[in-house]
């Protein structure tokens, strides 16, 4: 049912974790729905992702694909992980089963939501 | 080595029982409808396991139907009754936690024109029998109550449900589809006038079920063509199933105390075990009146799907009532009948245990459990929020 790549994302998953003095944090979802995920950044003063962490409830997909977006915005711009898209992180994990498609919908606007985050807390510290 | 607890789903066929089936694939194929001596044999063959059968719940041979299954007979025992008495009522109660062929089947007689009061369940499963009897209508025609229910192993009050039915002048259909082998059946004492049972269950062949239907029951047949099976279910018999689920029936019974209490023990021993180890989970399905091998729990914070891969991944087999797991991303209606919310729902797993488990497996599985609900809670955002 699910690629190679998102079972070894969802058995050892990358940068689990929090971020204690994270620059921006962001939840999406609902534990209704059986999911939420919850992204953690650190970002310097070039505006470049230094550190990223997760915590996420739900399915072998929500993980993996959380796992698999935190990989992929690592030490890029905060302009560049905005235009990760869900379909990236799916192909980035050798395609998610039909059903399975909101789950990297959910991975990309957490990555959107921590940065929305990051900016809001500068616009007030201006 | 595959660690099994998956016996709700299905079991695992016994040796012997092949063994038992195997001439009637091979050197006895003949069909049992021809009457020529070979024939003549395989149907003396076919009709003592109609006897075995029906002496394992005190029936008679002729109110045995073979069918393909428990979905089959589900489906003949409420359409094909429902069909057979229309002139008497359109009215049909069951429950709300059947399984989907009681569901469905009465979803299609809805739209047929009949009405169908579905019994709500209280928080361990149980029907309410006030209920039940608030809702008997002049036109009710056929209360369908499944003996116990397969996610979390509730055994409904059978006897009581075939007595109030009768008081009516109602019959009375149950699902025994996960009770044989773990619940005495007695169809004359139990006040039962239809009973679905499936091969596979209780370490037969799959593919093969069978509809009890008390003399004096109008059922009409479903798929149309020959006479076999008295005309209730027509197309050449599965002559070895049927063999099989004989001998697994007539096994299952024979070894029925030894089985069960052996069961009850391992599944006990799993469930202080993980209520010892693990903090904030929630039993599912009644403490005592359940299937022995049944237990249920949500495990707060987490998601099913997530245990039951983790699970897997260690060579075990488990079920999840998750919505994850499910095409519709619904959790389980049986869950949230009994008044789970759903992020709680999510995040049940079902360890159903059968005869061949042993008490090493039961050590590893709930080792295996301990550590992956404790992994999975580590990630967990929730859990993170409630601590
Ligand atoms: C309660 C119940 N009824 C009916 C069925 C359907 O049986 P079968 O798969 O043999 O058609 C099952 C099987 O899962 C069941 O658990």
């Amino acid at each position: 049912m699910y690629s190679d790549k998102v079972m070894d994302h969802f058995e050892h998953p990358r940068n689990v974790g929090v971020i204690e003095d994270a620059d921006g944090v962001g939840t999406v979802g609902n534990p209704v729905c059986g999911d939420v995920m919850k992204m953690y950044l650190k970002i310097d003063d070039n505006e470049v992702i230094t550190d990223v962490k997760f915590k996420t409830f739900g399915c072998a997909s929500a993980i993996a694909t959380s796992s698999m977006a935190t990989e992929m915005i690592k030490g890029k711009t905060v302009d560049e992980a905005l235009e990760l898209t869900n379909k990236a992180v799916a192909e980035a994990l050798d395609g998610l089963p039909p059903v399975k498609m909101h789950c990297s919908v959910l991975a990309e606007e957490a990555v959107k939501a921590a940065i929305e985050d990051y900016r809001d807390k500068k616009l007030k510290e201006n | 080595m595959i660690k099994y607890f998956d016996n709700a789903a299905t079991t695992a066929l016994d040796k012997d029982i092949l063994d038992k089936m195997m001439e009637y694939f091979t050197d006895r194929y003949f069909n049992p409808s021809s009457i020529y001596t070979p024939s003549i044999s395989v149907h003396k063959d076919v009709e003592e396991s109609r006897k075995r059968v029906a002496d394992a719940i005190n029936a008679k041979a002729e109110e045995i139907y073979f069918t393909s299954g428990g979905s089959e007979s589900d489906n003949l025992a409420i359409k094909g009754f429902a069909y057979a008495n229309r002139k008497k009522g359109k009215h049909i109660i069951t429950s709300c936690i059947e399984h989907p062929a009681i569901i469905n089947s009465c979803k299609s007689l809805e739209k047929e024109g009949f009405e169908v009061t579905y019994l709500s369940v209280d928080e361990n499963g149980f029907i309410k029998l006030d209920e039940l009897e608030n809702s008997i209508r002049e036109d009710t025609i056929l209360i369908s109550v499944m003996t116990a229910n397969n996610e979390i192993g509730t055994i409904e009050p059978i006897k009581e449900i075939g007595r109030i039915a009768h008081e009516h002048g109602i019959k009375f259909h149950t699902d025994a589809v996960q009770a044989i082998g773990s619940v005495k059946i007695d169809v004359e004492d139990m006040n039962i006038d239809m009973l679905s049972m499936s091969g596979h269950k209780f370490y037969g062949p799959k593919g093969v079920g069978v509809l009890y239907i008390k003399k004096g029951t109008n059922v009409t047949r479903m798929n149309d063509g020959g006479h076999q099976e008295r005309d209730k279910r027509s197309g050449t018999e599965n002559v070895p199933g049927i063999i099989g689920i004989g001998y697994a029936i007539e096994k299952a019974y024979k070894d029925f105390d030894k089985n069960v209490k052996r069961i009850t023990e391992l599944r006990d021993y799993y469930i202080s075990e993980i209520e010892k180890r693990i903090p904030d989970i929630i039993l599912n399905g009644d403490r005592t009146k359940r299937l022995p091998g049944n237990a249920n729990f949500s495990f707060k914070y987490i998601e099913g799907e997530s245990i039951m891969l983790l699970l897997d991944q260690k060579g075990i087999c488990v079920s999840t009532g998750s919505a994850c797991s499910s095409k519709t991303l619904e959790p389980s209606y049986v869950l949230l009948s009994i008044g789970l919310p759903h992020e709680i729902a999510h995040g049940s797993i079902r360890v159903s245990i059968g005869k061949h488990n042993t008490k090493e497996e039961v050590d590893y599985l709930i080792d295996s459990v301990v550590e992956v609900v404790e992994k999975l809670r580590a990630m967990s955002p929730l859990y993170e929020e409630e601590k």
